[in-house]
């Protein structure tokens, strides 16, 4: 039985966060009904994950109020968050290796028995009645580190529901699970439902929104977009809301003249990571990789430099084969990567922007081994400025400048080694409008001059603005290679979550 | 960041501040400061202090420590650690009376010591890279292996009697007062100044204890840097080992106990970040002055060495406690 | 199955074959007496490598144990000159407490002032060396100036086993009750295991590092007062470098450097393994001399196939790839 009710349980009104450099929340909207599942919708940094901190009480917001059956609250701490009955499964899984399921389950609220002690038999009985619940067959008491990941996040979806909740929060709950787990879980979503609860739903799966969800939301630029109920609109309408995007955002792509082969790859394999990946990439080319967000694109590029070893499969650099061990012999090929993670392996933040642009460049500015000091800030005068990197001067460290000048500075270091091909990973995430447009701009001018580019990108505008090309990724494999026309945001959609595609994997 | 976002324009100046106004206010100007104020209150404590030859035979408080400094001061940088270089001494020394009990001559002695010191290092080097395992736990282990075998060589023996010619590296004097362990600091104190800040390996130094991910990205192979800091943290060591053992005339497994702090102490006061990725050559010679000029001066007023080494043991924590604390009350405010 | 039961069981099985051959060659070794023995003159390690465990699980260490050990000794032996009359459980409390507070200027310092453990405990490890040397005067205190009650506790023989060694196994049971069913055992295991995740539910890292190092330094002190009485002798050095086996008994007994692995099983296997070689050493008439060299290769065996267990594996994004598969 449904209760209905027209007052939410849970509301987020005109809500806002900022964070250095960008507005990740902009007054966005948001009701959760008892008894209703809520799917929160939306492209990867449209401020999902950030409302899912709001309302556990990890991140407070700048603005706007959380309503709790209509009166306003402050989450201060997780614990808060808890105690006002929000619990939520989160997407990154925090849980424990070395203690055993029971103990993931019940860690700071375990049942004490004689003497204050933990007991651990009572513990295991109630996991096991949790885990049971949600038909589970996992013992409560093997160790975590014992269990592969999709019943990992089973029970970290028994940790959500051990504590009395009446909000649970699902951030992208399927996306480890097998068809088998998923079924169960929809039926734990129709018995929490029964239960009253209210559920806040995030996924990237079409399909199963349509199938589970009463209500939707949708999120775009950290913005509200629009709210309803979920038999009111089409999987067509619905990725148009996700996807549209404002008029006044421009392209600066230039037709290049594409040339010859530069970079070709044949059989890319890797044990977990990816799978017979074959492509090539012409000069003056922008190759965009579209895919969810674990599709295995970043795992691939960094095969690509050296970073991992793929086991099979061969890369030609200009017709010839060439076996890349390590970055190293990554720059020595003109194979070049700007990294999605900028503070932890695109730039070494502490150290002064001239050093960092001239890193993988020493040979080229010291003679014998030597530091030369005015070749150095001459070389990363000439590219930060062709950048037009914004900084009170050479020798300030990366980590004062803002996300867009840092990410300035990072290309600058890649295109000083003069490379044929340059790979940027997600390249304007998390970075400012005209940061992003600079870039932009100077990705185009690069490929105009011959220069390769592979761009990684979960932006859908971004793809479909600046490719030549575009390679969909879906759980490690190709799923498809798109050209002129059919290089729309459903097509890309639709190949990134398998929609329409039927069991490719299975 | 204020100051970047209001820069218009594109052209960005090198530096804002001077080098002049920065060395200033480092922390190597305020360790010189430290250092003359010792010297000060030395000179009027005693009356003894202010002797060409007294001064003269302080600087063996710290020359051999600080040969090894100046190495351990780079593997530092680089984020690892090497606690086993009191025991490399041991190794070193105990190898190189092994040499001298077969009847070969200083050439061979010093070559010997020099190679096992570079040896030990490649073990700890090879440990840690090789099998990416901690250096603190590698070389707390070797700490004992390398002490442990001078102990199995020679129980509670001793070697004695190297040639009067081996004498020269910790007895000998180049000029009136100048020993020649002074000397080799001197020289030691350059080459490291040099590689550490005039260089591309200094450079990645630097930038493999800053981010190592980040510099394995940029193409530096981490490893090799590293393996190479150990190498030279051997071969330091294996040096320190030869003057200790020629100053001394004599081989005891014991030797040079303790010695790794006494080291690992010099560089952190040189303003070396423990955690890795700063700190300069500079800091590590002021630091060594420092701790030389502190006991030599408690030695003259008779203060006992384990009671200076609470000075030490303060000194180290102090100096990374100070400015942490300096700056919570800041906050705080 | 469980890669770390396995491992107990391996070193179990090596300190019996280790029995095992030196008692073909001197039946006596494994005779009950000389186990109890064996186990007395472990005791110590055993004490210290439990709260060593602890510290090592939260990813901190500590190298003052030893030297926290001496200090609390020379009080107590001090105490105990001052008033022979003492009770000896007082003697005992005040050992805790003096062992406690040294462990928590290692904490406060590593908590508060956020400086890495093993600077904190490598200059307080010095500065609790010269302490003893300023309290006693560099003096020694002898078997004579000690009250029999004092020396005579830890060697008082119960059921064939002194006192010492009892000591030893009660504290092996507190500390696995307190490791497996209290509240901060388990946030032990978390905090090292998953900062990140510790923080998510709302466990406080730098204090849970605190008591780590507290436990840690109650422990000692309570070793203290043990091997002041046991040996009947006080002074400076006494257990120098005595940290770096109780390092070494940790990392043998499978404590990961890394944290939020061990077991205190594990703990006492590492501990037992090296009393046994080290009391076997004399009997097959090895120079006690290889003791330091075995310790040091111990230690890097253990850390080898320590890391070789935990090696990381890739990220599992191929369907196929899965093991439920």
């Amino acid at each position: 039985m449904n209760i209905q009710t027209d007052a939410p349980v849970l509301a987020l009104d005109g809500i806002i966060k900022t964070f250095p450099g960008v507005r990740a929340l902009d007054q966005v909207n948001l009701s959760l009904y008892a008894g209703e599942v809520t799917s929160l919708v939306g492209e990867n940094g449209a401020g999902k994950s950030t409302v899912v901190k709001i309302l556990t009480g990890i991140y407070q917001p700048d603005g706007g109020s959380i309503l709790l059956d209509g009166k306003p609250v402050v989450f201060a701490t997780s614990q808060d968050a808890a105690r006002g009955g929000v619990t939520a499964i989160h997407q990154e899984t925090v849980l424990f290796d070395e203690l055993s399921v029971a103990e993931n389950i019940f860690i700071g609220h375990a049942p004490r028995g004689m003497f204050g002690l933990i007991d651990h038999a009572e513990m295991r009985r109630k996991a096991g009645e949790i885990l049971g619940g949600i038909g589970a067959a996992i013992d409560p008491g093997v160790k975590l580190k014992d269990l592969g990941i999709a019943s990992r996040h089973l029970v970290a979806i028994a940790r959500a529901l051990s504590v009395e909740a009446r909000v649970v929060i699902m951030d992208e709950p399927t996306a480890a699970l097998s068809q088998k787990e998923i079924e169960e879980l929809y039926a734990l979503v129709a018995t929490l439902k029964e239960q009253g609860k209210a559920i806040l739903f995030i996924s990237h799966k079409f399909d199963e929104i349509f199938r589970i969800s009463d209500r939707y939301t949708v999120f775009r630029d950290g913005q509200f977009v629009g709210a309803g109920r979920i038999d009111e609109i089409s999987e067509g309408e619905l990725v148009q809301m996700m996807v549209g995007r404002a008029v006044d955002q421009i392209f600066p792509k230039r037709a290049a003249v594409i040339g010859e082969e530069v970079l070709k790859v044949v059989g890319y394999s890797h044990p977990t990571e990816f799978e017979d990946i074959s492509f090539t990439l012409r000069r003056g080319e922008i190759l965009g990789f579209y895919g969810l967000v674990g599709a295995g694109r970043s795992e691939l590029m960094q095969s690509l430099i050296g970073i991992t070893r793929p086991a099979k499969g061969v890369s030609r650099i200009e017709g010839k084969i060439t076996v890349i061990r390590s970055p190293a012999d990554a720059i020595d090929a003109g194979i070049v990567y700007v990294p999605e993670d900028r503070g932890r392996q695109g730039a070494i933040i502490d150290m002064p922007i001239f050093q960092n642009v001239t890193l993988p460049s020493l040979s080229r500015t010291s003679r014998r081994g030597f530091i030369r000091l005015a070749e150095e800030f001459a070389l990363a005068r000439e590219y930060t400025e062709r950048l037009d990197l914004r900084a009170a001067s050479l020798d300030t460290p990366v980590g004062s400048l803002s996300g867009g000048n840092q990410q300035k500075v990072v290309i600058a270091k890649w295109l000083a080694t003069k490379p044929r091909v340059i790979i940027l990973d997600e390249p304007t995430k998390g970075i400012d409008i005209g940061s992003k447009a600079a870039v932009h701009d100077f990705m185009s001018e690069l490929a105009s001059q011959g220069l390769s580019v592979i761009m990684v990108s979960s932006e859908i505008p971004e793809i479909l603005g600046m490719s030549d090309r575009v390679i969909v990724m879906r759980e490690g494999r190709i799923a498809a290679e798109l050209e002129g026309a059919d290089m729309t945001p459903e097509t890309l959609v639709r190949h990134a979550a398998g929609i329409g595609v039927s069991g490719a994997a299975a | 960041m204020s100051l970047t976002d209001t820069v218009q324009g594109r052209h960005i100046p090198d530096q804002l501040r001077s080098t002049l106004d920065r060395r200033l206010k480092s922390w190597e100007s305020l360790l010189l400061l430290v250092a003359i104020g010792i010297f000060v209150v030395n000179s009027f404590a005693s009356p003894y202090f202010l002797n060409a030859w007294n001064l003269s035979d302080a600087t063996f408080n710290f020359t051999e420590k600080a040969m090894i400094a100046f190495a351990m001061a780079l593997l530092i940088i680089s984020g690892e650690i090497d606690l086993s270089v009191a025991s490399i001494i041991a190794l070193v020394s105990t190898a190189m009376g092994l040499v001298m009990e077969a009847g070969l001559g200083t050439p061979v002695i010093v070559l010997t010591g020099l190679l096992t010191g570079l040896v030990c290092g490649a073990f700890n080097g090879l440990l840690v890279t090789r099998l990416g395992l901690p250096s603190i736990v590698v070389t707390i282990g070797t700490m004992s292996l390398f002490r442990g075998i001078s102990y199995i060589i020679l129980g509670d023996g001793a070697f004695r009697g190297y040639p009067a010619d081996f004498a020269w590296f910790g007895q000998g004097y180049v000029f009136w007062v100048i020993s020649v362990e002074l000397v080799i600091f001197a020289i030691l104190a350059v080459i490291y100044g040099v590689i550490l800040h005039k260089t591309n390996f200094g450079r990645m130094v630097y930038a493999v204890g800053n981010n190592p991910t980040g510099a394995l990205f940029s193409g530096i192979r981490v490893e090799r840097v590293k393996l190479t800091l150990f190498l030279l943290t051997g071969l330091m060591s294996g040096l320190a080992a030869v003057c200790l053992t020629s100053r001394l005339g004599s081989t005891r497994p014991s030797i040079a106990t303790g010695m790794e702090l006494e080291v690992v102490t010099m560089v952190v006061l040189g303003g070396v970040n423990i955690l890795g990725g700063s700190g300069s050559i500079p800091g590590v010679v002021i630091a060594a002055f420092v701790m030389g000029l502190v006991t030599f001066g408690l030695g003259l007023l008779n203060v006992p060495g384990i009671v200076m080494s609470i000075f030490i043991g303060l000194l180290l924590i102090g100096v990374i406690a100070l400015p942490r604390l300096w700056a919570m009350s800041r906050k705080g405010r | 199955m469980s890669a770390l039961k396995s491992r107990d069981t391996l070193l179990f099985g090596a300190i019996l074959l280790l029995l095992a051959l030196i008692s073909t060659r001197f039946p006596g070794f494994a005779a009950p007496s000389n186990l109890a023995s064996v186990l007395t003159d472990t005791s110590p390690l055993i004490v210290l490598a439990l709260g060593q465990m602890v510290v090592i699980l939260t990813r901190c260490i500590d190298l003052s144990v030893a030297a926290n050990l001496a200090l609390t000794g020379m009080v107590c032996a001090m105490l105990n000159v001052a008033m022979p009359d003492l009770p000896m459980p007082v003697v005992i409390l005040v050992a805790l407490v003096c062992g406690a507070c040294l462990g928590a200027v290692n904490g406060l310092l590593v908590w508060k002032l956020d400086i890495p453990p093993i600077v904190v405990t490598l200059g307080t490890m010095t500065i609790f060396r010269g302490i003893i040397f300023l309290l006693s005067d560099g003096q020694w205190i002898n078997a004579h100036e000690m009250s029999p009650a004092f020396t005579g506790l830890p060697r008082t023989v119960i059921l064939g086993l002194p006192i010492l060694g009892w000591i030893a196994l009660l504290m092996v049971a507190v500390m696995a009750v307190v490791m497996s069913r209290t509240p901060l055992g388990r946030a032990f295991y978390a905090v090292g295991g998953n900062p990140r995740a510790a923080v998510y539910t709302g466990l406080d890292v730098g204090r849970t590092q605190f008591l780590a190092f507290v436990i840690s330094g109650t422990l000692a002190g309570l070793t203290g007062y043990l091997w002041i009485a046991r040996y009947a002798v006080a002074y400076v050095d006494i257990a120098g470098g005595f940290e770096l086996d109780v390092v070494a008994a940790c990392v043998i007994g499978g404590i990961s450097i890394a944290g939020g692995v061990g077991t205190v099983v594990g703990t006492l296997l590492g501990a037992l393994f090296l009393g046994v070689v080290k009391n076997a050493l004399p009997v097959v008439d090895i120079s006690p001399f290889w003791q330091l060299a075995i310790s040091g290769a111990a230690i890097i065996i253990a850390v080898t196939l320590n890391a070789r267990a935990g090696r990381a594996k890739g990220r599992v994004i191929l369907k196929s790839a899965e093991v439920t598969r």
